[in-house]
């Protein structure tokens, strides 16, 4: 099924924000940033930046009309930082200038004064100076007191999980253009339009209506454009408004990595008990997680860490304790999986470890313990039409686990400095909004007379097949050929008070919402075929591919027919609908309630080699059976699951988030950040859909795909570990991600550091430059 | 401080007066207003900016992948430049179709550098190899998909292509039978060799306001400094022919100085006497650097982890610099001062690089540790050239990169080795020793206490490797 959006994206055609158009008189924005983690500013000098040849304006705190706030969830973030600053990468100021390089060059003249104060960069410390962005959250479930006393075995530990850059290729970026009447009409690449028009209007001090947001499609964005994308559209729509000129900000790449924040790094500890079967009996767990400098949506990530704090396993007696820990780094923000992979990444290390000190394999630990029908998650809600089993089972079965766990230990005790390792990682997923009032979405179908459709819905297209899947469903309610469907741009004029394009939600609600503005549409279409048929009773009116049918039969009526009757006789070609995801519901009080529509299953098995005389290692195979629900669009499903899992194990293992002991990014440029590429990325994947899994809460028994299998990826860390194990079966391993070759080697010779070495070798002596740059 | 430039853009003629230091990048998307080439990272590192560059070999075209962000549009005269516009046909051709059968695009950002490397892996190669496919795109990243729908896309392709029938022709002619190029592709060669009379090559003699910046690929000047090179004047060296040779003279190899990596890793000469080195010339940058860095550049550039430096050190090669008065040579060993300072006077330029071919007793060995084997910089790299009766070290040289200021030649573990019976204890106590001789720091590519044990086991590494049979693994780890 060939989609609009890929048709262009092949042929180069596809318009991103700044490929849109150079309107007359555009100029360019850079914005200044500070360099130091905390400190109060002592004194902006702009007057040589001002003077350089082609700047237009520099403009600080002081020139925003409205309020200098952006913070979403927590009114804690400035736009333009005036008096304090709480971060590298904080904006203290955009220059606006008629080339990009002049206003590059120019920010380089801004003298800007700070005092330094003391910063905090470990969420620990954070939160034991009371430095919490909200109170702490806490879920539980029975009684995990008295539950220790029923375990045989009592196992705890610590783990550690790192950010992660988002690495769209497309950067941050918006144009600003001033429309009459004191408007803005913002272009912007960002996943949440209407956050872009509140902000952009409290910033201007104007009503929102006053402020036009439109999102052609993004190239990625993962949660990175969700929040982040705001500050940069509203700084471009205040310079337009300043200026009177149409601004264009793209963040050059560097810019784009030490400015936006990434995903939440965590801190953990853990305590599971097993009696001697096996089974889970109770799990404590303390998340640290770490916020940054502001809240932006680390406390809706805090809570689905919590969500997902025992994967897909069902444990009687849970406590689970989080901090969402305030420190003076980039405010981190929301990720694909957004705190679920951090919670599940526990658990798992958590059955690895009670595995080790049982002396059985984490397998039969994970096995005992899958979620079945009717079981009790910590925040109340029972599991319905759970496939947790079922994936588990079949992926064992499909891909023979026993065959290939036995072929691995074989390996191993054929080789010497190479070493496999085997692991199966379940992943349970809950769909929807945990906020519950942001699961809502609305949709405006037109039908032109010449029967081709256009659709407006809340979402954004980035890559994740939105607007395909849309096109589906209009295409199966209205019984249309696909081609004659176009997915609009998202626009706020056309469509108001977005929710976000997130959690994994968007085909479902929009899906929704366009298939009731098509159905309403439909339903008219069907009054007219009987009125141009004279016949009387429009349910007995049915399309089958583009052919009207009354009572079974076909009639002489086709779809343009039809659409050209209906506009003769004055009828609406148009509508707009609105869909809320019904019966859900939480009490953030008590953290029980119904939050998800559903929950989404799967199992995957991962292999990997190690070599353990360098350090290096390969993700062999990465073998899925999934539960996509029936699937709306097989290809757009496959690549999310494929693309996803990739991305989760660049988490786990390549991708490293690196600051300096000042708070300054390390990592800021591709190449010092790796993610996966064409040769690192698995080469040997399969995905298979689960048989028979309808899922009667999604369009069409379809199932969200987005984030899910991200957590595949967490496998990688384990069967790496477990390599690791084969070669160095006395050892005591930890649990810190991402397990880079770096780690891997300094985890296989811990005795070898510093041996050898002089000890004016040492880290902190070297007398080298400190920037080897390339 | 513009100049003349003549190429053909897609379908297009151009001869127009710019800024030479302007990059292809820039001209396509801002100029040509042709957006369809993206800017993901400015660095070389994404390849969302790739495209293709034909120049006139004899009566062909010989074409390659480049980053255009890295590329001075005064190295596009007399070159054809293809970008995504200039492959599209009425409908999608067989690349683009199976891209979006098979889920090879999803937010479509990477989608045209994809295709471009794609098309120039099928107009390169008339046998095709769906890994060697994959890995002429280890210039190209992709966040979305995960690359499983690309490689399933490039497996179709080669199927399809597989079952046309094909006469005698040339691969642009079977392309454009098969609906891959357009047309007009055909008139390239002609229309090159008209245009290549119009233009005029600097000659650097004549060169009478003394450059700024010397750039020969560009690889390395247009990541760190291309604002500044758009406000110098800069002199272009990498379409001097004088410089470009690779011969033989006795047993001497001498290795241009404006000679690329690709070209050294496909020179004949190159693969009949230096074979192992060639071997792990890919694990360099990508395929487009390749085609742009070169061996002078990498040398002068003189980054501590720099690959061919490092291999060339072990090979104990000699620099022959020139300032067209006077020319000298040293060996590399004693170019490096400090940290990128060089024993080199600033009008001097490498005219070339010499090697001496190593005998049959004779074993090469390289050690590259990055995060991602792939277009990364190494954290620690080493080469070893060892000769031996199979039993003694006779002779031995080994390099550490990433590790010291300079790139380093480990001149006392050298001497330890030398003469010495090759077994693990050896082994071990030079690895050790080493340590004496290195000063790593810390930094985005590892911390100091990775590098020290990544270079010790990387010299067992190279025992390993090449004496198997003398060393005992237990022992080492
Ligand atoms: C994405 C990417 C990946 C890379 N990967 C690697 C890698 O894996 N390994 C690695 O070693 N390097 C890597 N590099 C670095 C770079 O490609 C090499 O250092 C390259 O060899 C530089 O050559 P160049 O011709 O492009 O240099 P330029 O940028 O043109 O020049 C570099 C310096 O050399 C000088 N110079 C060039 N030629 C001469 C000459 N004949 N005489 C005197 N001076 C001269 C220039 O004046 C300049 O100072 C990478 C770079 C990028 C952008
Ligand atoms: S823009 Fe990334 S390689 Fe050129
Ligand atoms: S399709 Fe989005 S980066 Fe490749």
């Amino acid at each position: 099924m060939k989609t609009y959006d890929s048709i262009q994206h092949v042929r180069g055609e596809s318009k991103f924000v700044d490929d849109l158009f150079n309107p007359e008189g555009l100029l360019y924005g850079y914005v200044y940033y500070s360099s130091i983690a905390h400190g109060k500013i002592v004194s902006i000098n702009l007057k040589k930046a001002l003077k350089y040849a082609g700047v237009r304006g520099v403009f600080t705190a002081e020139d925003i009309p409205g309020e200098n706030q952006i913070g979403g969830i927590v009114p804690d973030e400035v736009l333009l930082a005036g008096s304090k600053v709480d971060f590298i990468g904080q904006p203290i100021a955009l220059v606006v200038a008629d080339t990009k390089l002049a206003a590059k060059s120019a920010s380089k003249l801004i003298d800007c004064k700070i005092e330094e104060y003391p910063a905090v960069f470990d969420p620990r410390i954070a939160c034991e100076k009371g430095e919490l962005i909200i109170p702490p959250r806490i879920f539980s479930l029975g009684d995990v007191n008295n539950a220790w006393s029923q375990c045989e075995y009592i196992v705890e530990g610590k783990t550690e999980t790192g950010g992660q850059e988002h690495l769209y290729i497309e950067t941050q970026g918006a144009v600003a253009i001033p429309v009459e009447g004191g408007g803005i009409k913002i272009y912007s690449s960002t996943q949440n339009p209407t956050a872009v028009q509140k902000v952009s209007a409290r910033i201007l001090n104007v009503p929102m209506h006053k402020i036009e947001v439109d999102v052609p499609r993004l190239g990625g964005g993962f949660g990175g454009k969700e929040d982040q994308a705001t500050a940069w559209a509203a700084l471009a729509a205040l310079a337009a408004s300043k200026l009177q000129r149409p601004v264009k900000i793209i963040l050059p790449r560097q810019e784009d990595m030490r400015l936006t924040g990434k995903r939440n790094p965590y801190s953990s500890d853990f305590k599971i008990g097993l009696n001697k079967e096996g089974m889970i009996l109770a799990y404590e767990v303390t998340f640290y997680q770490n916020a940054g400098a502001a809240a932006d949506l680390s406390p809706a990530i805090l809570d689905r860490t919590l969500f997902h704090c025992t994967n897909s396993y069902y444990i009687p007696n849970v406590k689970a304790t989080a901090y969402s820990c305030r420190t003076n780094l980039l405010p981190n923000t929301a990720f694909r999986g957004f705190g679920g992979p951090q919670g599940m990444f526990v658990i798992e290390s958590a059955i690895n470890r009670a595995a080790e000190v049982m002396g059985i394999s984490a397998h039969e630990i994970q096995r005992k313990n899958l979620l079945k029908e009717g079981d009790e998650f910590p925040y109340g809600q029972r599991t319905e039409h759970c496939r947790a089993i079922r994936c588990f089972e079949e992926a064992e079965q499909r891909y023979d686990f026993k065959m290939r766990k036995n072929y691995v230990e074989q390996f191993n005790q054929e080789n010497k400095l190479v070493k496999k390792g085997i692991t199966v990682m379940p992943v349970c997923f809950g769909i929807s909004f945990t906020t519950t009032f942001m699961n809502q979405a609305s949709a405006l179908v037109h039908v032109y007379t010449d029967g081709s459709v256009r659709i407006s819905t809340a979402a954004v297209e980035m890559g994740q097949g939105v607007n395909a899947k849309i096109s589906v469903i209009a295409s199966k309610v209205f019984s249309i050929d696909i081609s004659r469907i176009k997915i609009d741009s998202t626009n706020t004029t056309r469509i108001a008070n977005t929710s976000p394009t997130a959690a994994s939600k968007g085909a479902d609600l929009n899906g929704y919402a366009a298939m009731k503005a098509c159905e309403l549409i439909l339903e008219r279409l069907k009054k007219t075929a009987c009125n141009e048929l004279k016949f009387d009773d429009p349910k007995k009116v049915e399309i089958r591919e583009e052919h009207i049918f009354y009572d079974g039969n076909r009639t002489p009526l086709t779809w343009n027919k039809l659409i050209q009757a209906a506009y003769l006789r004055r009828v609406s070609l148009s509508a707009h609908a609105h869909h809320a995801t019904t019966d859900i519901y939480f009490d953030k009080e008590k953290a029980k309630g119904k939050p998800f529509a559903y929950h989404v299953y799967g199992t995957a098995i991962i292999e990997a080699t190690v070599d353990c005389l360098r350090g290096t290692y390969k993700i062999d195979s990465v073998k899925v059976v999934h539960d996509f629900g029936s699937s709306l669009h097989s290809v757009v499903d496959r690549g999310q699951a494929e693309g996803a899992i990739v991305q989760g194990i660049g988490w786990m293992t390549i991708e490293e988030v690196m600051f300096d002991g000042k708070g300054k990014l390390m990592t800021d440029a591709l190449s010092t950040y790796k993610v996966p590429d064409i040769q690192s990325a698995p080469k040997d994947m399969e995905v298979h859909f689960l048989e028979d899994a309808a899922n009667p809460f999604g369009p069409f028994n379809s199932k969200a795909i987005g984030e899910p299998p991200l957590m595949y990826g967490i496998g990688a860390f384990f069967a790496i570990r477990n390599a690791m194990k084969a070669f160095r079966p006395e050892r005591q391993f930890d649990f810190v991600a991402p397990i880079t070759n770096e780690r891997v080697l300094l985890t296989l010779y811990p005795a070898e550091r510093f041996s050898g070495m002089k000890p004016d070798l040492a880290i902190d002596d070297v007398k080298t430059p400190a920037a080897l740059v390339y | 401080m513009k100049k003349k430039i003549t190429f053909i853009c897609n379908d297009e003629n151009i001869s127009i007066e710019i800024n030479p230091a302007l990059t292809v990048l820039d001209y396509l998307r801002d100029n040509k207003r042709l957006t369809g080439t993206k800017e993901g990272c400015r660095e070389g590192d994404c390849g969302a900016c790739t495209v293709i560059v034909g120049r006139l070999n004899g009566k062909r075209i010989v074409y390659q992948t480049i980053n255009s962000c890295l590329l001075p549009i005064a190295d596009l005269n007399g070159k054809h430049l293809v970008s995504i516009e200039g492959l599209n046909l009425d409908g999608l051709n067989i690349i683009q179709e199976q891209m979006v059968d098979e889920g090879g695009t999803q937010c479509g950002f990477c989608t045209p550098g994809f295709i471009i490397s794609m098309t120039n892996y099928f107009i390169n190669h008339s046998e095709y190899d769906p890994e060697k496919a994959a890995l002429a795109l280890d210039g190209n990243i992709c966040r979305c998909t995960g690359y499983l729908g690309i490689r399933r896309a490039i497996q179709n392709v080669i199927a399809y292509l597989n079952s046309i029938p094909r006469k005698n022709s040339n691969q642009t002619d079977f392309l454009m039978k098969a609906q891959i190029l357009p047309e007009y592709f055909s008139s390239i060669p002609k229309r090159l060799k008209t245009l290549s009379k119009e233009i005029q090559y600097d000659k650097p003699t004549e060169k009478k306001i003394k450059p700024r910046y010397v750039v020969s690929g560009g690889t390395d000047l247009f990541v760190q400094k291309w604002e500044s090179l758009l406000e110098s004047n800069v002199r272009f060296i990498s379409g001097n022919e004088a410089l470009k040779e690779i011969r033989k003279e006795g047993n001497t190899i001498f290795i241009g100085g404006a000679v690329t990596i690709s070209e050294f890793e496909n020179s004949p000469l190159i693969r009949k006497h230096l074979p192992e080195v060639t071997k792990y010339l890919n694990l360099f940058g990508s395929q487009p650097i390749r085609n742009r860095a070169t061996i002078a550049g990498n040398i002068v550039n003189a980054s501590p982890i720099a690959d061919m430096t490092n291999i060339l050190l072990a090979l104990s090669a000699n620099l022959n610099l020139t300032t067209n008065k006077k020319k000298r040579s040293l060996p590399l060993n004693e170019f490096y001062l400090g940290y990128k300072t060089l024993n080199k006077k600033e009008k001097e330029i490498i005219e070339n690089i010499s090697i001496e071919i190593p005998s049959k007793e004779h074993y090469f060995n390289y050690e590259r540790i990055s995060r991602r084997t792939y277009l990364d910089i190494a954290s620690v790299n080493t080469a070893a050239l060892i000769k031996s009766d199979g039993k003694r070290i006779i002779d031995i040289s080994i390099s550490a990169g990433g590790v010291a200021p300079i790139p380093l030649y480990l001149k006392s573990t050298c001497n330890f080795f030398k003469g010495k019976e090759i077994n693990s204890d050896l082994v071990d106590e030079a690895a050790h020793y080493a340590l004496s001789e290195i000063s790593p720091i810390s930094d985005a590519r590892g911390s100091a206490e990775y590098k020290s044990l990544l270079l010790k086991q990387l010299l067992k590494a190279h025992f390993i490797k090449l004496f198997p049979q003398l060393i005992e693994v237990e022992v080492l780890v």
